[in-house]
């Protein structure tokens, strides 16, 4: 039994290509039906978010349901083959495992370290779960994948530093300030990265907002959506010393603040420190400000260097994440592998007569005055008691290995008879098995 | 002898132990580390106090008359300091500071040369010990402020030049390292104070007179002025961040000119009377 995988993903489709073939949340229980009558397929789940459309399944012919699901992929949404074939890529057994491993951990993503993707596998799982097209191994799959990603997030610093640019603010902010409840934050001007900007430092604490513009209206109706003042265009820079953090983004042409100006009001703060961000270009705010003892003046470069290093701090993280991955890999191909039925077999007969030997020896030990024909006997009789024993439990095995659910019994058998450390064969393409 | 030996060891290895802890918890961002840490550093101090008493059970009189006796009880101070701060600024990098240096005074007070000195008579009087506690747990205090300074000038480096490695994701908020140094700056300055004060008092015990020019009190007063002009910076026209940690840098630069600088180089009777060697 193999983990086979086919899909595109931004990295091997455009948006064009990739909204064709995306699966809408809604209508989950079509696609995941009918690719559970392909007859090479046993179990399925669709993974389908704007970055990625993936089909996960268990097969036992992996040739057979790569170029079952492709066609499949075509077919359910109208499309050609030939379109799509050269923006798919496939994946079984241990590579398939790999790679759901690492898109869950975000390794895949546009941007690593991102928190959607594992939430939207999460969904994913859970759509073929009500729909009832997820079976023993995909089910173990799919839980694993979500411990090893919960485990990298935990382990490495993936996803620890702001990757965006407003993120990258509140983060300086924190650097300077330690807390941002109680300060005070200016918008000068409007826009949506300012805009977006101040909402994440009022999610981050902060309490009082003014917003002003050239139009008046403008600065109300904003103020009015983050709960804060309006401020006049013509006397902002009169309230800039109660402020501790301004953002700018005004269309103006020339500088809006002075770093004369910026050094009256830093004298009025009694020097507390202020934090300003100025998103413009042309700049809003005189950059020698930043020279300043009390002054911490970014624009957008500034902070598009800060995302840049913690991007470069992820790559890092990335490495130690995928050492991770391969270990998990490497564990879940030895449990994935135990499921076959003929090492199963073996090794319960084994395990069997490992009993009965030592057993047959302790008693034979102790009754000294048998003669032999006598201990023949008893190692005939429990031999004779294994075998019967055994008799219809490997029948059972062998007969439902053919079936959807026999997994479940091998599975079964491991764990009650304890046979976890007889390890199966290395993962391979079970032709034989069939 | 062997006991005290024995104790001394223990407590500077037990400050190594923390030290490496606490340098684990700041980088590899384990606050467990850190948890262990101060356990350990409490358990130090007590090490270290009876070592002292036991010290004090076979001398006669208050050990700390050689340097030697000096950098340890510095290093008891600095530590107990650290951990009073600690209670209210939780900060594995002040402990990653305190601890290495308390274990490197340990160190450098066990390479010193081991000659125990008789307080004349005339120098004994309940006042010594007090003099003594009030100036090193200035001096602690003191230390701890230049570490937070010395810090906060790292990470306003950082902020200001926009050139960001490493240690900015290690090293607390500007705000914090500010407030920390302006905690210890108000805890230093009083003790410095009746440091001096109960120094004053003594001399006039043991020689009549209150205040003589010796070198050390001299420096004691210049550094006692530095001190008492940034606190007054500090509170009243808005001397903070930058200034204020610079100026705790140059100030604790002449404390240890005061503290091991005037014994070292110059004379007079504070000098460590069986040191030598410089």
């Amino acid at each position: 039994m193999n983990i086979v995988i086919v899909g595109l993903s931004h990295k091997t489709a455009p948006v064009e290509i990739r909204e064709k073939v995306a699966f809408p949340p809604s209508a989950m229980e079509a696609p995941l039906q009918q690719m559970l009558k392909l007859p090479s397929v046993s179990e399925a789940v669709i993974v389908s978010t704007c970055n990625r459309v993936e089909l996960y399944v268990i097969s036992r012919q992996s040739d057979a349901a790569i170029i079952e699901l492709k066609q499949f992929l075509a077919d359910f949404h109208n499309l050609k083959l030939e379109t799509l074939q050269d923006h798919l890529y496939d994946f079984e057994g241990a590579a398939a495992i790999k790679h759901v491993l690492r898109v869950a951990s975000s390794l895949d993503s546009m941007m690593i370290g991102e928190p959607q993707i594992l939430g939207q596998i999460k969904s994913a799982y859970g759509y073929a779960c009500e729909h009832k097209t997820v079976g023993l191994i995909l089910n173990r799959f799919l839980n694993k994948a979500f411990s090893v990603a919960k485990r990298v997030r935990n382990e490495t610093a993936i996803a620890s530093n702001a990757v965006s640019v407003s993120f990258a603010a509140v983060e300086l902010a924190r650097k300077i300030f330690d807390s941002l409840e109680n300060k005070t934050v200016m918008l000068i001007g409007a826009g949506e990265m300012c805009e977006l900007a101040a909402k994440h430092f009022i999610n981050n604490g902060v309490s009082k907002v003014l917003v002003t513009n050239r139009t008046f209206s403008r600065a109300e109706k904003l103020a009015e959506e983050f709960g804060g003042v309006a401020v006049s265009f013509d006397n902002f820079r009169e309230q800039l010393h109660r402020v501790d953090i301004v953002l700018s983004s005004t269309g103006a042409p020339d500088y809006v603040l002075s770093a004369k100006k910026l050094k009256e009001v830093s004298k009025m703060r009694r020097y507390e420190p202020m934090f300003l961000i100025d998103i413009a270009v042309p700049r809003d705010i005189d950059p020698l400000a930043n020279k300043l003892d009390s002054i911490y003046l970014y624009d957008v470069d500034d902070l598009q260097g800060v995302v840049q290093a913690n991007l470069k701090g992820r790559q890092k993280e990335a490495a130690k994440a995928e050492l991770i991955i391969s270990e998990e890999v490497d564990q879940f191909c030895l449990w994935l592998s135990s499921l076959e039925v003929k090492p199963t077999i073996v090794a319960l007969r084994q395990r069997m007569e490992q009993i009965r030997q030592g057993e047959v020896e302790k008693t034979l030990n102790s009754l000294t005055r048998l003669e032999d024909k006598e201990r023949k006997a008893i190692e005939a009789m429990t031999s004779a008691i294994i075998n019967k024993i055994l008799h219809h439990p490997t029948y059972i095995l062998k007969q439902k290995n053919n079936d959807a659910d026999g997994n479940l019994y091998v599975d079964a058998a491991r764990t009650l008879f304890d046979l976890t450390d007889q390890g199966g064969t290395e993962l391979n393409n079970d032709k034989s098995n069939s | 002898m062997g006991t005290m030996t024995l104790l001394f060891t223990s407590t500077t290895l037990v400050y190594l132990a923390a030290s490496i802890f606490y340098l684990v918890s700041m980088i590899g961002k384990r606050p467990q580390a850190g948890r262990i840490g101060r356990w350990l550093l409490l358990a130090g101090i007590i090490f270290h106090a009876a070592c002292f008493a036991v010290q004090h059970s076979t001398a006669r009189g208050t050990p700390v008359t050689s340097l030697r006796e000096s950098l340890s009880f510095f290093a008891w101070c600095l530590i107990l300091l650290f951990l009073l701060l600690d209670l209210r600024f939780r900060l594995s990098v002040m402990g990653a500071f305190a601890a290495p240096l308390a274990f490197l005074s340990m160190v450098a007070s066990a390479l010193s040369p081991n000659i125990v000195v008789q307080l004349s008579p005339v120098l004994k009087s309940w006042l010594f010990p007090v003099h003594i506690m009030f100036a090193f747990l200035g001096n602690a205090a003191f230390a701890l402020a230049f570490g937070a300074g010395v810090m906060y000038l790292i990470q306003n480096r950082m902020l200001k030049s926009k050139r960001f490695t490493g240690i900015y994701q290690l090293l607390p908020s500007l705000d914090v390292l500010d407030r920390v140094n302006y905690t210890c700056l108000s805890i230093g300055f009083p003790l410095m104070t009746l440091g001096i004060i109960s120094g004053a008092f003594w001399a006039n015990t043991a020689w009549g007179t209150y205040w003589r020019w010796d070198p050390k009190e001299t420096w004691a007063l210049i550094t006692w002025f530095l001190y008492a002009a940034l606190l007054h910076g500090r509170l009243s026209t808005g001397w903070r961040g930058r200034r204020a940690a610079i100026f705790s840098i140059i100030a604790f630069i002449f404390l240890l000119f005061t503290f091991l600088g005037v014994n070292l180089l110059l004379s007079g009777y504070h000098t460590f009377d069986t040191f030598a060697v410089l």
